[in-house]
Order: structure tokens, then sequence, then C-alpha cells
């Protein structure tokens, strides 16, 4: 998918006066957030599981390499064949060729956010193949060629109405404005497509090292469809998604479908092992399994490698103010909220997404309910590091910053800058004690006043408090 | 070099270690997988069947208790009426042998097709912590059985209650070794909140989910 993330600005700005996605992102706190909360309620040692998640995630970068290689040894004396992509063009060639080795036309997906980043569907449908997701979500975005803005709940921006009109356009059936008979056509449209692909690709929440197999959670059951009726299974995932066994899976799930839709446990959990076996009624013929890079090796042994952690359970956007004022689009790639803030500019580059490790208030919320314990703001904080050492932030920034810092580190001056400052600033506000606007500062002052300071700075005034406190006795 | 060499030794590189893993590097991921320990578990004090009860209903299936396997057509049948649905249905080979004529129902061993209606199926055990059926593949267990219907029973003896994922794992391995092709947790009719997050039951998969549990 291509990075659009450099015009965040100009984007953010349109969405926040879209009442339509501003109703919709108001619901999902309601529910997603809510849900979350009553859901994570149910368990009295909340927080050792969570260190317990965090631990298996750990565990498994700490040797990513030996617990890849026992999961290929695995995997493949079952009969999956394993696949390497170094590259979103690797992954996109190396399912082509799989496609035209089994001689496959019709391809049914279920949600995969790795295949979003290669932006798969585009390289199939070049080379001939006919494509269909079947997420509910991601069918209707297909449909509408747009990208999801969520990574659980991908249409999220999208009202029923819109909806409405799509499959009435798209489908040629009367319009129904009842979300269970948009639903009801949906299935009706996708069940034979299920029953006539000849493959299915999904992605893969967790790789089982113990056993070679592939998990994916579902609600709604085309998981399961496109992984038991094709003849051909490929399901794609980043090799940071491997754990080692079965019992930290069972950890993981009491986190994930919490964390995700507030929900206890989804509707599926699905772990693929092999092929079909000898006698078997159904079951895919032929299973492949693709590990993909992009980028992933690039975060590890570096600070940024506690970002590999995720299990993509969305909670950081749901709980971010900048997510829920601007919805996902804004952030310019597959990945939106913190942990897109963090994978963007990672795997995409610092230098096309300068804006995004800015889009946070560092307030905190996400790193709170991260399930995984990934410390989001500080991850923020390191590529805002990087923008700055790399000389990717704008020459006024970077020199404000410069003079600040060289002032900083001498007291007597600082303090009477900060003197005059304030002097400067109160003037400015005049009678009104408001600053409507400043120079370099528009961006702030835009869309709000500063309050003008008043009387002391804070540093004359706790100078004075301790000196009256010695004198009272207070401190020794 | 291949492209998996070279990623595995991209990792290797990125975090500062030598090209080849170590005897001891190997030995302690074997021995974490080997030991397969289990992670912290909530408190457990409820009774698995009551538990395993309210959770199917929290999770929008139906539930049913049978004394014996013999009287479940009888209770399929009864639940089918009630619900208006047909009396048609396609069911586990592992299922075939129950008398579903006596009960007048008309059941068809085979594999599932898109339009069959009702599905039978048993379940490999079901775990009571979050009221869950595990169904496992097999030439006797179709998977689509429980997939394609709109309506999914299933029958599943009380003593195949377990209390957590974990204790389902360790059954699985204590009587088969490693899973088969497919293993298939369930936790209620198929579902979508995709638009405008509102719950929608039926989405690709059943409308409906009875558990038939024999005591
Ligand atoms: S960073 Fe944490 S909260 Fe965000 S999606 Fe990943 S696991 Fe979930």
């Amino acid at each position: 998918m291509q990075v659009t993330s450099s015009q965040f600005k100009q984007t953010a700005r349109v969405k926040l006066t879209d009442p339509r996605l501003q109703a919709a992102l108001r619901k999902l706190q309601g529910n997603f957030v809510k849900g979350r909360a009553d859901r994570i309620a149910e368990l009295d040692n909340f927080e050792d599981i969570r260190d317990a998640a965090a631990a298996v995630r750990d565990r498994a970068l700490a040797h990513l390499d030996r617990y890849l290689e026992e999961f290929e040894n695995n995997a493949t004396a079952r009969g999956a064949m394993v696949h390497w992509a170094e590259t979103a063009a690797d992954v996109n060639r190396i399912v082509c060729e799989i496609a035209a080795r089994h001689g496959v036309r019709r391809i049914a997906k279920s949600k995969s956010m790795v295949t979003e980043e290669c932006g798969l569907n585009d390289a199939l449908e070049a080379a001939g193949y006919e494509v269909v997701e079947t997420d509910l979500g991601e069918y209707i975005l297909q449909l509408a060629r747009e990208h999801p803005s969520h990574i659980v709940a991908p249409v999220v921006h999208k009202s029923r109405d819109e909806v409405s009109d799509l499959f009435a356009a798209k489908h040629g059936q009367p319009r129904k404005s009842d979300i269970a008979e948009l639903t009801r056509e949906a299935r009706l449209m996708l069940r034979p497509r299920f029953l006539a692909a000849d493959m299915g690709v999904t992605g893969a929440n967790f790789l089982i090292a113990e056993t070679g197999s592939t998990l994916i959670v579902t609600n709604e059951g085309n998981g399961r469809m496109v992984t038991t009726l094709p003849r051909v299974h490929v399901a794609i995932t980043g090799i940071e998604k491997v754990v080692p066994t079965l019992e930290d899976i069972a950890t993981l799930m009491r986190l994930l479908p919490r964390h995700g839709t507030g929900q206890s446990v989804t509707n599926y959990i699905s772990v693929t092992t092999g092929a079909r076996g000898r006698d078997e009624t159904d079951g895919p013929e032929h299973f492949h399994i693709v590990l993909v890079d992009a980028g992933r090796t690039g975060l590890l042994g570096t600070d940024l490698q506690p970002m590999l952690r995720c299990i993509r359970c969305g909670a950081c956007m749901n709980h971010c103010p900048v997510y829920q004022s601007i919805g996902g689009h804004a952030y310019g790639w597959v990945y939106p909220g913190p942990m897109g803030s963090v994978l963007t500019p990672s795997y995409a580059g610092l230098e096309n997404a300068l804006d995004l490790p800015h889009a946070a208030t560092l307030c905190n919320q996400c790193g709170v309910v991260c399930p995984v314990k990934i410390p989001l703001p500080e991850l923020l904080r390191k590529l805002r590091e990087q923008q700055f050492e790399r000389r990717l932030r704008p020459a006024a920034e970077r020199m404000g910053l410069a003079l600040w810092g060289r002032i900083a580190q001498r007291p007597a001056l600082y303090a009477f800058a900060a003197r005059i400052a304030a002097k400067i600033l109160a003037w400015i506000g005049g009678r009104e004690k408001l600053v409507h606007s400043l120079p370099f500062a528009g961006g702030w002052t835009g869309g709000r006043d500063l309050p003008a300071p008043e009387g002391r700075t804070f540093r004359d005034l706790y100078a004075r408090r301790g000196a009256t406190r010695e004198e009272s006795g207070e401190i020794k | 070099m291949s492209a998996r060499d070279r990623i595995l030794g991209r990792i290797r590189a990125a975090q500062g270690k030598a090209p080849v893993a170590s005897p001891q590097e190997r030995a302690v991921v074997a021995s974490y997988i080997g030991a397969r320990a289990p992670g912290p578990c909530p408190s457990l004090d409820w009774d698995p069947a009551v538990r395993f009860r309210e959770r199917v209903l929290a999770l929008s299936s139906t539930y049913e208790d049978v004394g014996a396997i013999e009287d479940a057509p009888r209770a399929v049948a009864h639940y089918l009426r009630g619900q208006a649905l047909p009396l048609t249905a396609v069911c586990w080979p592992e299922l075939s042998s129950l008398p579903w004529q006596e009960a007048g129902l008309v059941v068809e061993t085979r594999a599932a097709r898109g339009d069959d209606l009702v599905g039978i199926t048993g379940a490999y055990c079901a775990i009571a912590e979050t009221g869950t059926l595990m169904l496992l593949s097999g030439p006797h267990t179709p998977a689509a059985a429980s997939l394609l219907p709109e309506t999914h029973i299933a029958i599943m003896r009380a003593d195949r209650l377990v209390g957590t994922m974990e204790d389902a794992w360790r059954l699985l391995r204590a009587e088969s070794g490693a899973p088969p092709r497919a293993v298939n947790f369930v936790s209620g009719p198929s579902r979508t909140a995709d638009i405008e997050q509102t719950l929608t039951l039926g989405a690709h998969g059943p409308y409906r989910v009875h558990v038939v549990l024999v005591r």
C-alpha cells in the first residue's frame, strides 16, 4: 500500500470536521473501550496474565531465529510448504507463483493486515486472478475501493447509509437499510464465492513453533471458510508472530479478544497444521505459509524492538485521543493510531512519515492499555529523537530547540529569558489576558488562545517558596 | 544465499549473535518448548458444568441437558421443531449410529454442502471458562459440518468438559500427541459488528448454535 503519511496534517484537518466520521468514532469509544474495561474485570489476576503475555512475546523475540526454524521444521514435517519473503514485493511474487503452480483462478481472502502492507490484492489482480475479500468490512472496502481505517474494525469510518448505497449500486438489488439485512445480503453474495474459490488467503495471528501451526481468530466464520473449502491455503504473516507453545497461546487468548473487540473469547479460534489428511472430506490439499520480514528485522536489537511484541489488538488506537478525533485514514498507511505511528516510520521510512511520531499527546493511555505492555510513548519519543538527529525536522524547529538547549544549560540566563518572555506575553495578552496569535506558533494558536502568563515565573515562585519554608523551619 | 538464510542471518546480526546458534541457545529453546509450562490462570472457583452453561448462554447459543446419548436425537428433533427449522440435517459420521430416524429426523452422513440448513456434530471437548467447543477435523469429524449450515447442533458428553484452554491442549497431547489438520474453537453463532459497530448474528457461519450436553 502506498504511504500518504506526509499529508497527515491536511487530512487530519478534513477529518476533524467530518460529522459522520466523528459520530462513528464516538461509538467506537463506547463499544471497544467500555468492552475492554468490562472484560478485563473478569480476570482477577489480569496484571499477572499481562506480564506473562509480554514475557511470551519477549521470549519469542529473544530467540526469534531459533523459534522460526523450529516452526519451519514442524510445519514442514506436517506437509506445509514454508516460504520466506524479505520484502512486500517478494510476498506478492511468491503468492502469484503459488497460484500459478496450482492452476488457481479464483481466490477468497480473509482479513490480513500484512497483505495490506504488500498491496497483494492489486498484484494478484494485475496477474489476472479474481480476488474477493470476505471479511464483511474488508468486502465493503473492496467494493468501495477504499483502505481500512482500523486494524480490527476496518470500516468503522463508514455509515450504514453509505453501505446501503454501495450495496444497492454494486449488487443491483433493492436498497436495504437494516444492518442485519445488509449482512445477509453480503452472506448470500459471498457464499458461492467461498464454494468456488480455488485458493484461500489468510493472515495468521500467531505461528506456533511447537507444532508448526498457524492460528487465526475470527468472528464471522470467513476465516474458517477459506481455510476449509478451497484446495489451496496460503497463510501470510510477519516473522515476529511466532510463539513457542500451545500454552502460550492460551495465555495470549485471554487478552487478545478482550482488548480487540471487548469479547472474552472470539467466536472462532482456528489452529491449522499441515494439509488435508488421507480420508478427510474437507481441508486444503496444499498448505503454504509465507513468513514476511519487510522491515521487521530492522527493529530487532534497537530501542524499538518492544514494538514487535504487538498482537494487533487495536486497543492503543481505541484509547488514543488523537485517533478518537481523526480516525485512521489520516495516518496514511496500513496501521493507524499509536502503534501505526511507530510502525509506519519504521517500515515505510522515517522521512515518509515525519508527522506521525508527533501525532500523539504522549498521554500514555496507549501504554496503559497495551496488553503486551509496549511503552508506546517512549518509542514515539525515540523516533522524535531520531528525526532530530537525522536532521529531518524543519530548520526553524531545529534552530529553536538548539537555542533553547543552549539557554537551558545556563540557569541564570534561563531565568532571565523566562522572565522577559513572561513579561512580553503578558503585554501581548493585554487586558484580555489571552494571546491570539504568536510568530512560529501559528499551528498552536490557530485553533485556540494561549492564556498569557500572570505575575512571576515558576522558578521565581519556587525559589521564594523554598525560602519561606526554610525560614519557618519546614525544610532542613 | 536464500531469502530464508538472509532473514535468519539479519535476525542474528541485529541481536549481536554469532552467525550460527550455539548448542546453549538451542538447549534454552528446546527446554522451554519441552516444558510447556502453563501461564497464570484466573481463579477458577466455579463448578465447570454450571460455568459452561452460563457462558454458552452468554455467547447467544442455546443449551440443554439429556440423560443419555440415545436421547440426543429426540432432543434435537424437539429443538428443530420448536424453532420451525427443517428436520433434515447433515451429520458427523461419528454420530451416524444414533436413532435419528426414530426421532423423526432425516440425517445424512456426508460432507456438508453450501445449502445444508442443519449440521449436527460432536465435540472433542469443551472449555468451561469461556463456554467454548473444541472441534477437531478428521475423516469422521469433518470441519464444514459446523460451518456451512445455518444451524449448528453440537452434542457432547459431560465428561469431556475441561476447565481451561490449557486443559484442552493437555488432553489433546495426552490422547493424540499432535493437533490434527484443523482445531476449531467455537464460541457461539458467527457474528459481525463491522457495520456501525452493531452486533449481528449469522455472518458467514451459523446463525444458531445449540449445545446438547449428555450427562
Ligand atoms: S501496540 Fe499494544 S495495544 Fe496497540 S495494537 Fe499492538 S498490542 Fe494492541
